[in-house]
Order: structure tokens, then sequence, then C-alpha cells
């Protein structure tokens, strides 16, 4: 953990700096390399690490399109002889009068809401850490880095009796605010913040007579953006992923994560088997589109814990 | 009044109110959602709740002392619950970075073809939440509907991947592994990227082969992203619930409500409405966190000084 108070760090080299080295490095080093770590040998071992993650979400397409008999029966990685798709989709809208639907919008909201207030709390909160001097800052700055150690759900237990004497369990806040939070985004945003942001260009914002918060808005956060973005789809993921959080606060059906919601229908499946098409439909309608939508955006991902200096 | 102050004080002044309002909403925020919290487990550890007379008044409030924390470490419970995801972060932790590390180091050798697009594949994984890889991998561990099953069977290797303890403990682990697989390779793959080329063409004109290069030369320059990730994943897996849950609604699994510390503070609380308990594990989740946390990282720092 050292090493993540250690804020003083040169920044990242961008990682594609060194992309013209590797053919000379290959046919250099081609004599002296055992079999085993030849070029075929490598890409072997990717490939078999590759064919491991493929398969369950291989297995995962193929169910889509099956009746419920159909998985029970037949070869798990060939598509069904008929192509079930779209009363799979159907069945799974209308199920519970269209629950689906409404769990996939309230966990939208969670993602989408939560991430954005964490990152813009985070991005200021590491610029202020970076570009302002004031007292104990560093000791207040450890203790958020210390809350990158707590484990979460140590703290989901009290926050549920701290929401419960408010009233706000079974609210969408009782999810939104704890996910608002991100100490780690807070270290990442100092880091970026120091390597983006010259000082003297505050400088002469302040000498126009800007304000410390306009100048945050207009030079602060416009350059900080790429990290920002970063931050976001860490905690974008973070909260798609959380299933305690809004397992402890809701017990409203309509106000379920999609995760809350397969997990009912899951342990639902004994009474009604018919539930396990549900389920499997269900993951892939919520899984498959993100996989699409992230692909671009896993190098920007790559690039943004590089210039964070987590290394 | 403005003309008293100085444009020096006005200045700083202005400059201190810059610093609240960019850093007041976060530790506001992160007071009352990891401060408070924390500290109000550890008030609600001392106290329990006591019926009076035949309990009509409803529960009241008393101080317990160290009861429950003498409760929960004589809790067989809790104590084989703590036993089960030491056992599986013993065995999880170590084999996630290890695969880890050797398909980074692979990945940066510049040995293997098609590089991006491995990046990608590999990185598919993260982005699938936990519960949904836990329910496909709960498919495709149950007799009848797999075809790992079936396709074992067929080359004479009967698996239960349900029925027995460690059977299960294996495939809690194969989840999070896949789970977490991509993303750490490309963690220690970035700090790869950022060791300097000098070090390493100085250690090839030394005579030191590619596997030399990657374990003694590469590795340790990016041993703080490995102690990074290893620590994140150990703080994980002491949490360890929803996969557990997932293959407890196999039916066929030895799962109990209690299996983990996790599971057994989630049942204490709303199970049997014993907040205070709950509160107690909680707490001792953190510490067991608190002190591995330290652990590694003296254990790391001291590997760093020899």
């Amino acid at each position: 953990m050292t090493h993540l108070l250690d804020t003083e760090r040169p920044p990242a080299r961008p990682e594609d700096s060194r992309g013209g080295r590797s053919p000379g490095r290959a046919a250099r080093s081609g004599k002296s390399t055992p079999w085993w770590l030849s070029r075929t040998a490598a890409t072997t071992l990717c490939a078999i690490a590759g064919v491991y993650t493929l398969l369950p979400l291989t297995w995962l397409l193929f169910a889509v399109t099956k009746t419920l008999p159909e998985l029970y029966s037949g070869n798990g990685f060939s598509p069904s002889a008929g192509f079930h798709v779209w009363d799979n989709l159907q069945d799974l809208f209308t199920e519970d009068s269209g629950r689906f639907g409404r769990w996939m919008l309230n966990t939208a909201v969670y993602a989408l809401g939560g991430a954005l207030i964490a990152t813009l709390l985070s991005v200021a909160a590491g610029y202020a850490f970076d570009k302002f001097a004031f007292r104990g800052k560093e000791k207040w700055y450890a203790l958020v880095i210390a809350g990158v150690l707590v484990p979460h759900t140590a703290i989901v237990i009290p926050l549920y009796l701290m929401m419960a004497n408010l009233q706000m369990t079974d609210t969408m806040w009782s999810v939104l605010i704890p996910v608002a939070v991100n100490p780690f985004g807070v270290y990442l945003a100092r880091a970026y913040s120091a390597g983006a942001i010259p000082g003297e260009l505050l400088e002469a914002a302040r000498i126009d007579g800007a304000g410390e918060v306009r100048t945050f808005f207009a030079v602060g956060l416009k350059m900080m953006a790429p990290g920002a973005v970063t931050i976001f789809l860490i905690q974008f993921i973070a909260i798609w992923n959380n299933f305690f959080l809004p397992m402890v606060m809701i017990t409203d059906n309509d106000l379920f994560s999609v995760a809350q919601g397969l997990f009912t229908w899951n342990s639902a499946v004994s009474q009604n088997p018919e539930y396990t098409r549900l389920v499997v439909v269900g993951s892939a309608v919520t899984t498959i589109p993100l996989l699409l939508l992230f692909i671009p955006l896993q190098r920007r991902w790559r690039a943004g814990l590089a210039e964070g200096g987590l290394r | 009044m403005a003309t008293l102050t100085s444009p020096g004080r006005a200045k700083r002044r202005q400059r201190h109110s810059g610093v609240l309002l960019l850093l007041g909403p976060f530790l506001l925020l992160f007071g009352l959602t990891y401060l408070v919290p924390l500290c109000y487990a550890v008030v609600l550890s001392f106290f329990r709740e006591r019926f009076s007379g035949i309990g009509w008044d409803g529960p009241r409030r008393v101080f317990a002392g160290f009861d429950n924390y003498t409760r929960a470490l004589t809790d067989e419970e809790f104590l084989t619950g703590v036993g089960r995801v030491l056992l599986y972060g013993g065995v999880y932790v170590p084999v996630l970075i290890a695969l880890a590390a050797v398909l980074a180091l692979l990945l940066d050798t510049a040995l293997v073809h098609a590089r991006r697009f491995f990046h990608t594949l590999l990185f598919l994984p993260h982005i699938v939440p936990g519960l949904i890889a836990a329910i496909i991998w709960l498919y495709l561990y149950t007799p009848g509907l797999s075809p790992i099953i079936d396709g074992l069977d067929s080359l004479g290797w009967h698996v239960d991947f349900l029925g027995s303890a460690g059977g299960v403990l294996f495939s809690l682990v194969n989840v999070a592994i896949w789970g977490a697989l991509g993303f750490n390779v490309i963690l220690i793959f970035v700090g790869l990227q950022a060791v300097p080329r000098t070090t390493i063409d100085a250690a090839r004109i030394d005579g030191a082969g590619e596997l030399r290069i990657a374990f003694s030369v590469k590795l340790p320059q990016v041993r703080p992203t490995v102690m990074v990730a290893t620590l994140f994943t150990i703080i994980g897996s002491l949490q360890l619930y929803t996969e557990p849950m997932i293959l407890r609604t196999s039916g066929e699994s030895p799962i109990d409500t209690a299996w983990t510390p996790n599971m057994l503070a989630y049942a204490s609380a709303f199970n049997s409405n014993d907040y205070h308990y709950a509160a107690t594990v909680s707490v001792l989740i953190a510490v067991l966190a608190g002190v591995l946390s330290y652990a590694v990282t003296r254990f790391a720092s001291g590997r760093a000084l020899r």
C-alpha cells in the first residue's frame, strides 16, 4: 500500500511509445529462445486462456436461441435447431407484467447516476488534493486512501441501519448515495491532475480573476476529461457488479437491480423450471450489449490506468 | 469592509473557499458512507438487545462489553466460515496472480501474435457482473445441463462440481479466476510497459535470456502493481458472498446460509434480526482485512529491502 500513498511519481509513458521495437527484439532473441518460449508456443498459451475466457460466453450466446427442453438436451456449444431468440426475448420482457424492463431501468439509474456523481466528486477532490495547499492535507489524503482497504461489507450493514433510521431504505437513494463515493477514484484523479494540468495554467486563470471553482470547471475538468472517463468506467463496472448493497437496501421488487431480479428468479427455478430459460436469456440480454459497448472503450480504460500511475 | 482586507488576504480566503467547495462534497459523503458506518458498527458490536420481563416493551439496548466478540470467536459457524474464505483465498489469490503475471509477461515479450486481440478477449469477463458469471458457470456445473460434464463423462472422467465441499471450493475459485484474470493481466501488462527499455537491453547485452529477463528484470519492476492487485484480491476474497449465494440455489451443494462470514452477517441481520452480532462479524471482517493487508505490505517491503 505504500505505493498507493506515494504520490510523487513520474507520469507513465504512453503505452504505444515503443511499438517500433518489437520486430528487432524478436529477431535478435530468435536463436537463444527455447522452443517453449517460441512465438507459436507463446501464442498457443494465450489462445488457451482465450478459449477458457470464451467458453462460458459462447454457451450463453447459444443458450439464448434455445427452448427449455433444448437447454437440457443436446450440445451446449451448438445453436438450437430452430431459432427461438424472439420468443425468448418476448417471454423475458412480458414475465411478471414486464418486471425485467423495470429492473434494467433501475440498474441503469444506479450504475449511470452513481458513476457520474462518483466521478465528479472524485475528480474535484483529486484536483483539490493536487493543486491546493491546506492544513492537514496529507493526513486527509491518507484517511481517504485508507478507505480503499475497507471491505465494503463491513460498512453496508451499519449503513443499512442508518438509512433505516432515516426511513431511506427501499428508496433509490439508499443505493445511489453509497455508490457515489469511491476513494480509489480520488487516488487516480490526483495522479491525473498532477500529470495533465500545469500549475502555470491555473496561475494564469487566477490572475485573470476567475474563481477557484470556475477555474476547476473551465480548465481542470476539461484537461482531466480522459482520466475522468477511466474513473467513470471503473465505478460503472463496480456498481454493475455490486450485488450485496442492493440486496441489503432494497426489498421492493420495483426497485430491484437486474442482478437481484435474476437472483430471485434463479432461486425460484426449483418451483418452476421455466425460470431457467428466463434467467439464461436475462443474463444474456444484460451482458452481451454491454460487452459490445465496452470493447471500444477498453483501450481508453487501459491507457487511463497507465496515466494514473497504477503500475 | 472590502477595502480593509489586503488583496493577498482576499485571494487566500477565496482559495480556501475553493478547497472547501471542491473537496467538501466528497469528504462529506466519504464521512457519511465510510467513517460514520465504521464507527457505528464498532459501537453496535459492544451492545446487545435484551427483552425485559415477557418482552411487551420490546427489546432494550444494553452494554455488552466484549460479549459479542467472545460469542463470534467461539461460534463454530463463524470460525468455519473464516476458515473457508481463508482456504478459498489461499488457493485463489496465488493462482490468479501467478497466471496473470505469466500471461502479462507473455504478452509483453512481443512473441504473441495478435496482442491487441488477446487484450480485448481476456478483458471481456471483467464486464460480466459476478452474479451473471456465477449463473453461467452454475449451468456449466449442473449435471444434465452442462456440456463440460457431458464431455468429461464421455472421456470416462466423472466430476462433481457442486456436491462435495472440495468440489464447491474449486468451482468457486474457477468462477472468480474466470472473472478476474483478464483485468489483472492488463493491470500487470500496463506496469510492464513502463519498464525502461534501457534496463532490458542492458540485461540482454549481459547475456540474459528472455526467461531470465522476464523473472529477474521485469517482474521485480512491477512488484508495486502486483502488490496492489494482490491486496485488492485478498480483500475481495474475504467478502465472498455473491458466487456461493448463486451456487447454493442449485440445491445440490453443501453451502448453507452462513457459509462465509459475509453470508453469516447478512443472515444474522436479516433472518434473525440480530444487528449487533451482524455488526460484530462485519468489524471482524474489517480487522482481518487490515491484518492481512498489513502482513502483505510488510512481507513485500521486507523482500524489497533484501
